[in-house]
């Protein structure tokens, strides 16, 4: 949790933080509980957690989607991480991800969804890319899973009916120029956007990585910060840039039948 | 002392660790092979000794004497692992063998002996036997205690170097591969032998500078003498150079039996097929050792096929195998990157699963309240494995290196991870500093790094660029969303660079040029505020990461 604000908030901000933050330390839904997350996403995820059984998409970074595995896997979780062959290894432990609890499955072809599925079983954190474009169905199906199972979902790239979308709607390198220096730290602003207590589109500017390789909210107040972000806010929820790649174009729009196989098997046996 | 009890059969296969190799990896019986343990020849194949080569001597040193020389790294392991068969052959016709190293036995000869009749006739049902298997190069000694034996079998070969004949057809009438001593002539036999057979290399010099150089003349010193000089152990050597050894033959006891080995005829050429027909030998495999409270926790899988291919590999599991496990293993071995259905090159004709690590099933028992989460976790990972193969579900470390790919070491569950070939701690001038990118790519994309004039940036022989960077695109290999979004933005379809910094050299191995590397690196931040490590080579530019 964050330290108290020293700053004397409007009052309504006020409540509304002490609220989020006793939804982060209490289940408000039915089987809902908080994922450890990192202390830097207080101020981006209602109550500064995940939570268990949704989908996150995490769109066009990966340092981000590490900085999102490594608070559960700082916590002693097991993650897994579907599709992503680029995953780099040595940035995901020297930002606190244990590497002992990391599975990485970089190719799993087609059988994506399958293999995500079965993951999804036994790891509480998953992320994947899907190779695929997943229909409405097949996506009901594994959250239906994942709410049973408990599981977070984190997706980079597009995922029919997520819980919440993070993204990067800024990104700022410190620590080179023209011709000198080395990259040293980055300032970005992470707007998050998606159903429920997520509808009020948190944005704010973290430090992603910083200068010690930490992840930290970037203080508000003085420097460059706030006017440059503020025309931009809050009608998009996530313009439509991003920095890294997403999905590369879906090739085939056609289900696997092996994979509704199995998720329709683990809804069975939910019921 | 009784010299019936002492007479003892020694049966020596010279260059054992050669052939073991040999054995393995289907080398030509006739090419020079060298092993090497610590940058020396530690055995050398008899047409390598004729080229010069020796045991000791050095690898480059070796090499010069015989260069189409075949180097092999020596393997402990694979010596025991190949003698096993062997040693379980001779001890179906005599009992009680001692394996004294891999490629030497020791059994006493009384009881041989009187079953065969003599021990000339003991002597060539061993090599009769010895024969069956394929060893045709094999020497046998009888004497008074196993160190005479065993010198009297290295004698065979040491005397007649040339004229060893295949045992099989030189078995009937004293082959000149089995040297025969008589009862109490030991002593006479290894008078001549140097002293460094049974001294240690320092009591050897030693005792050259006093002037014995065989074993006659050590034999000849007063017993009390040795002892107060050298102690226990010179007394012992003392007993050995005199014909008085007191040791006596050890006999093993067999080791249980559990590996399982099945023969098809006719040959299967489908996996499927080789799976389903394992089903009942992988079940009887894990029913064995449980039935003696053991469980497998590493096992190799050997593979005949038809024409003669040989695949054989270890497997280890992070639990215990289960009879699907092992089959799984059999399947993946096979398959590779392919599918279940796939067709064999050449169809299976033998299948063989030997355990290499067994385990009390007591440090394996679950917990009465059921097992840890890490056990789910590895039910889930084996389903995945079991979907994509082995080698699609992987654990990461980091290892050392500069480039980043060196820096990740992947190792498929279940198997242990390889001990670093290079070390993490170690300083990698060149390497990258603590921030590391968080994309790395398997394979590097090419891209393009423009000046102001649209001409393509490049780094002299001096390290310096010919212009600073001004424009860079990615190729279009990459479909990423960067460049379709730059792509329209202008001419060369490049976005401006808005900071850069290098290049920085990569030197690497300089001296070898097969893997020398002399790359250039380069940090850009494009114009989305995405940052690129790119590395300049003799090619071209390429991204070898993304910081995103």
């Amino acid at each position: 949790m964050t330290a108290p604000r020293s700053a004397p908030a409007p009052h309504a901000t006020r409540v509304e933080e002490l609220q989020a933050r006793i939804r982060g330390m209490q289940a408000t839904r039915l089987e809902t509980k908080a994922v450890p997350t990192h202390p830097a996403f207080a101020d981006v995820l209602p109550g500064g957690t995940l939570r268990e059984g949704t989908v996150v998409q995490v769109e066009g970074s990966m340092t981000l989607l590490m900085a999102l595995l490594a608070g559960p896997s700082a916590g002693g979780a097991w993650a897994a991480v579907v599709g992503m062959p680029e995953f780099g290894v040595e940035a995901a432990s020297r930002f606190g991800i244990a590497l002992e609890r990391l599975v990485l499955v970089p190719d799993p072809g087609a059988q994506w969804l399958a293999v995500s599925a079965a993951l999804v079983d036994v790891m509480p954190v998953v992320a994947v890319r899907p190779a695929t474009r997943v229909s409405p169905a097949e996506a009901s199906r594994l959250q239906a899973r994942l709410r049973q199972r408990g599981t977070t979902l984190l997706v980079a790239g597009a995922w029919p009916g997520s819980d919440a979308r993070l993204g990067l709607e800024a990104s700022e390198w410190h620590g080179i120029d023209r011709g000198h220096g080395n990259l040293v730290d980055r300032e970005v602003v992470v707007n998050a956007a998606g159903r429920g207590e997520f509808a009020r589109h948190a944005r704010s500017r973290l430090r992603l990585p910083g200068r010690s390789l930490e992840f930290a909210p970037v203080p508000a107040g003085p420097g460059p910060a706030e006017p440059v972000l503020a025309p931009a806010a809050a009608s998009a929820p996530i313009p439509p840039r991003s920095v890294a790649p997403e999905l590369p174009a879906p090739v085939s729009i056609v289900p696997r039948p092996i994979a509704i196989g199995l998720v329709g098997q683990a809804r069975r046996r939910a019921g | 002392m009784n010299a019936d009890l002492g007479r003892t059969i020694v049966l020596w296969c010279p260059d054992w660790p050669v052939h073991a190799v040999r054995h393995e990896l289907g080398i030509d019986p006739s090419a020079a092979i060298a092993l090497i343990e610590g940058g020396l020849v530690f055995a050398c194949s008899e047409g390598a000794r004729r080229q010069g080569v020796l045991r000791g001597l050095k690898l480059r040193e070796a090499q010069l004497r015989s260069p189409e020389l075949i180097v092999h790294d020596y393997d402990a392991a694979l010596d025991v692992r190949v003698f096993e068969p062997v040693v379980r052959r001779i001890e179906q016709i005599v009992p009680g063998v001692q394996v004294v190293r891999p490629g030497t036995l020791a059994m006493r000869a009384r009881g041989p002996a009187r079953y065969y009749g003599s021990e000339q006739a003991a002597a060539s049902a061993l090599l009769a036997t010895t024969a069956e298997l394929g060893l045709v190069d094999v020497g046998i000694g009888v004497a008074d205690g196993p160190f005479a034996a065993e010198q009297a079998a290295r004698a065979t070969r040491a005397g007649t170097p040339a004229t060893v004949e295949p045992a099989g057809s030189g078995a009937a009438s004293a082959p000149p591969s089995v040297k025969i001593v008589a009862p109490g002539a030991s002593a006479v036999f290894i008078a001549p032998l140097s002293v460094s057979l049974v001294a240690d290399p320092r009591t050897t010099t030693l005792l050259n500078r006093l002037g014995v150089h065989t074993l006659g003349q050590f034999a000849a010193l007063p017993e009390v003498d040795v002892r107060r000089r050298f102690g226990a152990a010179g007394a012992f050597a003392h007993d050995r150079a005199s014909g008085r050894e007191q040791a006596r033959v050890l006999a093993r006891t067999p080791p249980p039996e559990f590996e399982v080995e099945q023969h098809f005829e006719p040959p299967l050429d489908r996996i499927d097929q080789l799976a389903f027909a394992f089903r009942i030998g992988a079940e009887e495999f894990i029913q064995r050792m449980r039935a003696v409270r053991l469980v497998c926790t590493g096992l190799r899988v050997e593979i005949d096929d038809e024409r003669g291919g040989h695949s054989s590999r270890s497997w280890l599991h992070p639990r215990w195998f289960t009879p699907a496990d092992v089959i799984d293993r059999v399947r993946w071995q096979l398959q590779g990157a392919g599918t279940a259905d796939t067709g064999l090159a050449s169809p299976i004709v033998r299948l063989r699963v030997i355990p290499e690590r067994v385990d009390s099933t007591g440090n394996h028992e679950e917990g009465l309240w059921g097992g840890a989460p890490d056990e789910r976790v590895h039910h889930g990972l084996t389903r995945v494995q079991s979907m994509l193969g082995h080698d699609a579900v992987v654990t990461a470390s980091v290892g050392g290196g500069r480039m980043l790919a060196d820096r990740q070491v992947l190792v498929p569950w279940g198997d242990r991870a390889p001990a670093p070939a290079r070390a993490d701690d170690a300083p990698w001038p060149g390497s990258l500093p603590a921030l590391a990118p968080a994309s790395v790519f398997r394979d590097r994309l090419p891209v393009a790094l423009l000046d102001a004039r649209g001409a393509v940036v490049t780094i002299d022989d001096r390290g310096a660029i010919s212009s600073p960077p001004e424009r860079f695109a990615v190729g279009e290999a990459l479909a990423a969303t960067p460049t379709t979004r730059s792509r329209t933005r202008d001419g060369f379809g490049a976005a401006p660079v808005r900071a850069w910094a290098g290049p920085w050299p990569v030197v690497e191995r300089w001296w070898d040029p097969e893997h020398a590397k002399r790359v250039h690196r380069f940090q850009i931040v494009d114009d989305d505020g995405c940052a690129w490590l790119l590395v300049r080579d003799a090619e071209g530019w390429w991204a070898e990461a993304r910081y995103d």
